[in-house]
């Protein structure tokens, strides 16, 4: 990489960042509790709108790997997230009613309050419906899992998006609250997968898996990217460029050995497909906040209305992260 | 016991080593805090056999770590006239088994130092790239904070050509940092009248703490046993694997005294092993072989990773893939073309999955025309075409354990026709013009089969080119139609023995080839209209040919690999 191109992403850096410092203005806290973070603790950070029936299962199963305070943004809800989110002891909330999609789909303001409160610690960004596994997740807690990176001088840690989904037509079981999402959205696509390098912010771009094959059959290059990076040991000069795709700096993407090694990596289990997706996506079409104009929720809508089972004969059926081991969608790298 | 973080941790290993009768010294790191320092001393505080010796400054890779030992030891030489053997651990020790074991097996074994130590030429794994250089060269520069510094001097000295001159009649070994030795041996060590020279010399060698005891131990000790008492693996970076509570049994059936590094938040590895109960291990040698194992299988899959997976954490660059498939496959040119429903048959000779054209520009044809196939792979031209060759290598890696076998031929979509031929793992033969064989059957107006054949030619002459270059690491095979229909058995034969090397039976049945009568005309026509056609060899007009019992040619086998 040249000087000229280091110099722009440079820029591209420092964009970001103003932007971020920027739409924090956006921002009205509703509760801090930030005071009460330690050193090393690990923290995590969630954009939300209207997710008050996934939260408390949401928040008990960051709690229990081990994740100390969530740092989290309520985006207009009218649902009671707010007020439920308000009430627990160890979450931070800001609010704000500015545009979702102005603030590139939330990341500018969780920069702004990852800058001022992520600093030296490890740092997870999530959406509700995302739920982060990693190798031994089962037995040891993410501080095992960060202490271990800290120690290897890794400073991110990658974990692809994998699309889960019912058997049977999506709006078919009914999701209560509190409960695993995984008991209903216990399938996935193994194998489907592509991958292409970007070269100019050197991450990996992949695609596939269920919504690939289901709803951008024709067009590939449209369905969403699947590849992410949510857990970071922040530092203030860090940001996320798109979403959790990508960061900057771009060294910090390269969460992948290219000299045929495997490094270790985790999966974000994405329940999206739940009974509560059909109504949404009724609601996100109306608001158009969400990436490419909507098309994704377009393409789901018109999925929808015809048949809306994901599953086919070859989907298989979540057991645990050792299983996404096996099957090469994450991988323990020198970790044992 | 040399200690710089986890407190608490060292404070109640500590208290267990003292509480079991072995007096302990603990050195602790100049840096740490004092409210820290002081806090252990004062849980500590009750023990009268725990000391504190002197601190220093220590810092990974250098002399200080080697100073800091001298401390503690000569600390508890002197203080504790009555031990026999001591044993150097740090903080994130653990002991496995009760402390009366490990007693007793040095008591039985009195004269014997435990400490690793190899000489620099036999031993692997130094890493970094300095082994001999470790002892000619000077480093006096901090490798953790000036790098850049620490660089510069080892090219700076390499290109003097400096060497230091090691001690004459010491030679310097390498191994575990940690030991366990007999009073009179590190006596000897502490003692030496020429201690000063060693320090000297010892003080500017990279990583003194693995190699100041381990070669001065090989000067004094009457009876070296080289191997350490102490289980610790290391990475392929060099940093030590950390156990957690999933692995308590895997450290109990180890038998091993003493472990490190132990996660300071293990806390079921802390209260299990802390407790000197004899039930816990058999009071057996200690045999750390699963441990092992599974280090190094972990260090292995880092540094060389699944063959013919690509996914997010192994995406290698050309050429270091160590396989750019998981397991072998085949793929048949022509002969879907030349015999009638050959698929069937090749799934009854040789097993395994046989496909259609799986790069057919309309969609893929998978096995049984299944719309989703393993992994969730759809039929999709689209998305198939998005990354052909990950189209190929998700296939192999989803149905690893069966074979795959499939159809491809100039009519389908190329872009894999590079990554197969490259794909040590392809089994790829051709037959070549037996695209043609359709274009006879058809019924469409000759103009546009002419076009089409031209096109078609154009395409495998191309593809051809591919399987015949240098690059190629395919098992490829390519006849000519001609050639192949005088003799077709021999050939399949050949072909289905690599695919099914168990099975090696006589073909007996031939798959039924396609009715050619005419086909010569059908070629002489195509001349004619002055499209040249030239793949399939040599059909003269109104000699049809028939399947004759005849002695075939060996099959032209342009490159053959290991099988």
């Amino acid at each position: 990489m040249g000087a000229l191109s280091s110099y722009r992403m440079r820029l591209e850096r420092k964009r970001l960042q103003i932007r971020a410092a920027r739409k924090r203005f956006e921002l009205t806290e509703v509760v801090n509790r930030t005071k009460a973070i330690k050193k090393g603790d690990v923290l995590a950070f969630t954009t939300l709108r209207n997710e008050v029936v996934r939260l408390p299962y949401f928040l008990q199963y960051y709690r229990q790997m081990g994740v100390v305070h969530f740092i989290m943004v309520d985006n207009g809800s009218d649902d009671g997230s707010r007020e439920y989110l308000a009430d627990q002891p160890d979450v931070s909330l800001w609010t704000t009613t500015h545009s979702y999609k102005k603030s590139r789909f939330g990341v500018d303001w969780l920069n702004g309050l990852q800058r001022r409160y992520g600093h030296e610690h490890w740092c997870l960004v999530v959406d509700v419906d995302e739920l982060f596994i990693y190798p031994f997740c089962d037995t040891r807690p993410i501080g095992a899992l960060t202490d271990w990176l800290d120690s290897s001088d890794v400073r991110s840690f990658g974990a692809m998006l994998i699309d889960m989904y019912p058997r049977g037509p999506i709006e078919e079981q009914l999701y209560r609250s509190g409960q695993d999402p995984l008991e209903i959205t216990s399938w996935f696509d193994s194998g489907n997968y592509t991958i292409r390098k970007n070269h100019k912010f050197l991450n990996l771009w992949i695609q596939g898996g269920p919504r690939a094959r289901a709803y951008f059959y024709d067009e590939p290059d449209k369905a969403p990217a699947l590849n992410k990076v949510p857990l970071v040991k922040w530092q203030r000069g860090y940001a996320y460029a798109s979403s959790t795709h990508m960061l900057v700096p771009r060294g910090l993407n390269l969460v992948y050995d290219e000299w045929g090694g495997e490094k270790a990596s985790g999966c974000l289990l994405h329940t999206k497909f739940l009974n509560t997706f059909a109504d949404k996506s009724e609601e996100e079409m109306d608001r158009g906040q969400h990436y490419a104009d909507s098309f994704e929720y377009k393409a789901y809508r018109d999925g929808l209305q015809a048949d809306t089972s994901l599953w086919c004969k070859w989907s298989e059926k979540y057991i645990n992260w050792r299983q996404m081991e096996i099957l090469g969608l994450m991988s323990k790298g020198n970790w044992a | 016991m040399l200690v710089h973080t986890a407190m608490d941790r060292a404070a109640s290993v500590a208290r267990h080593w003292a509480s079991s009768g072995c007096p302990v010294v603990i050195h602790i790191d100049k840096s740490v805090k004092r409210a820290q320092v002081k806090k252990l001393k004062e849980a500590l505080v009750d023990h009268q056999n725990i000391k504190f010796c002197k601190r220093h400054k220590v810092e990974w890779g250098t002399w200080s770590l080697v100073a800091a030992t001298q401390s503690a030891a000569e600390m508890m030489l002197k203080e504790f006239p009555l031990v026999r053997h001591v044993y150097l651990a740090s903080g994130s020790c653990l002991p496995l088994r009760p402390v009366n074991e490990l007693q007793d097996y040095l008591a039985s074994r009195p004269r014997t130092d435990f400490i690793e130590s190899a000489t620099t030429n036999d031993v692997p794994w130094t890493i970094g790239g300095f082994d001999q250089e470790r002892f000619t060269l000077r480093f006096p520069f901090s490798w953790k904070k000036r790098r850049k510094l620490f660089d510069w001097y080892v090219r700076f000295q390499r290109r003097l050509g400096y060497k230091r001159r090691v001690p004459p009649g010491m030679v310097p070994h390498l191994g575990s940092q940690w030991w366990c030795l007999t009073r009179e041996t590190l006596q000897a060590i502490l003692e030496d009248p020429e201690r000063q020279m060693y320090d000297r010399y010892f003080r500017r060698v990279w990583i003194p703490d693995e190699s100041y005891f381990q070669s001065l131990a090989r000067l004094h000790s009457q009876n070296v046993e080289s191997r350490s008492l102490t289980l610790s693996k290391f990475d392929f970076q060099g940093k030590p694997h950390i156990f957690y509570d999933d692995h308590l049994q895997l450290l109990r059936r180890s038998d091993c005294f003493v472990a490190r590094k132990i996660w300071p938040k293990a806390d079921k590895l802390y209260s299990s092993f802390l407790s000197n109960d004899p039930s816990v291990t058999k009071n057996a040698e200690p045999n750390p072989g699963k441990i092992d194992r599974l280090f190094s299988k972990a260090v292995d899959r880092r540094v060389r990773g699944r063959s013919g997976l690509y996914m997010q954490s192994r995406f290698p660059r050309d050429g270091f893939e160590n396989g750019k498939t998981c397991a072998g496959y085949s793929v048949f040119e022509g002969f879907t073309e030349l015999f009638e429903d050959f698929e069937t048959w090749l799934f009854k000779v040789a097993g395994g999955r046989v496909h259609g054209h799986l790069f057919h520009p309309k969609g893929v044809q998978f096995s049984g025309k299944e719309a989703f196939y393993n992994g969730a792979l759809s039929d999709s031209a689209a998305l198939r075409d998005a990354a052909p060759s990950s189209f190929l290598t998700n296939l192999v890696w989803s149905t690893r354990g069966e074979r795959q076998c499939f159809q491809f031929g100039p009519g389908d979509e190329q872009g894999v026709s590079w990554f197969m031929a490259t794909d040590s793992n392809a089994q790829i033969s051709v037959i070549s013009g037996a695209w043609a064989v359709p274009l006879f059957k058809s019924s469409n107006n000759f103009s546009f089969i002419r076009r089409e054949a031209a096109a078609l030619q154009k395409i495998e002459a191309q593809h051809l080119d591919i399987l015949r270059s240098q690059y190629t690491n395919a098992r490829v095979r390519i006849w000519t139609m001609a050639d192949f229909i005088l003799n077709p058995m021999e050939p399949l034969q050949i072909i289905i023995d690599e695919i099914a090397p168990r099975g090696r039976h006589r073909l007996t049945e031939a798959p039924k080839m396609a009715d050619l009568t005419g086909f010569g005309q059908f070629l002489q026509d195509l001349k004619n209209q002055g499209m040249h056609p030239y793949l399939m060899g040599d059909f003269p007009v109104g000699d049809d040919p028939r399947s004759r019992p005849k002695p075939g040619r060996r099959p032209y086998l342009v490159k053959s690999t290991d099988v």
